[in-house]
């Protein structure tokens, strides 16, 4: 790891679980940013993993974004015109007390163009399924970032307690 | 019953808060979730139609699934 990474904030979810992680007041004197998340949701929507959004600045318009999953059973891709997309959770329907891992890179965040961002996630399941996925998301919006949440749709409850995530700042990437 | 929580990490200070979510904040999570709901469909239905697709090669073909599967091994 780069000596220029460095850890801005990190949060685990209490009892109760969260609906959403929020970093906000992120300063703008990195390059980058790069969170890394462990989490699971305390319900599920009939699939044991959940889809994790975000917004930049409170934000859910101008996203869009493009993924490849493999599931278990198959590969697939998909995308969306409205939609963020920044990995997943292992859902309650996965075994107990498993969690899935993302990473989340941010290039040129504090920067005047519109935010692209790239995310690597798989749940974690004592199963046959669980999910792997790619995605690259896009947020068409010039301002610069600087608050992130990230957010569990209500349909797959709350992050569960002791899901993490931590936000790094990378110089001169 | 209260809405549900969400953590605040401020970055400058780095403190934690645990903040209730509002009423338009609790609507703003069901409308993604709606979203997400109709995402999954349009995937599982884009799934059964090349399900359906490659039965009907094999139709064409003449051929069971099981066959092919026995072709391919």
């Amino acid at each position: 790891m780069a000596n220029t990474f460095i850890l801005i904030a990190s949060s685990t979810v209490g009892a109760g679980g969260a609906a959403s992680i929020d970093f906000t007041s992120i300063p703008s004197t990195y390059t980058d940013l790069v969170i890394l998340y462990s989490g699971r949701s305390t319900s599920n929507a009939g699939q044991t993993w959940a889809p994790i959004r975000a917004t930049f600045n409170g934000s859910s318009s101008t996203w869009s974004n493009r993924a490849i999953y493999g599931d278990g059973s198959s590969a697939s891709s998909g995308n969306s015109s409205s939609l963020s997309e920044f990995g997943q959770a292992s859902s309650s329907l996965s075994t107990s007390s498993t969690f899935s891992n993302g990473s989340i890179y941010i290039p040129n965040y504090a920067g005047s163009t519109n935010k692209s961002s790239s995310t690597d996630a798989v749940s974690e399941n004592n199963g046959t399924s669980a999910l792997a996925s790619l995605t690259a998301d896009l947020w068409s919006t010039t301002s610069a970032i600087t608050s992130i949440s990230l957010q569990i749709p209500s349909a797959y409850g709350l992050f569960a307690q002791y899901s993490t995530a931590y936000l790094y700042g990378v110089k001169n990437a | 019953m209260p809405n549900p929580t969400r953590i605040e990490i401020n970055c400058e200070t780095g403190i934690e808060t645990v903040i209730e979510l509002t009423d338009a904040e609790v609507a703003e999570l069901a409308y993604q979730a709606e979203l997400a709901a109709e995402k999954k469909a349009e995937e599982d239905a884009a799934a059964a139609a090349l399900e359906e697709k490659k039965l009907a090669v094999l139709e064409k073909l003449g051929l069971t699934s099981d066959e092919v599967a026995a072709l391919l091994s």
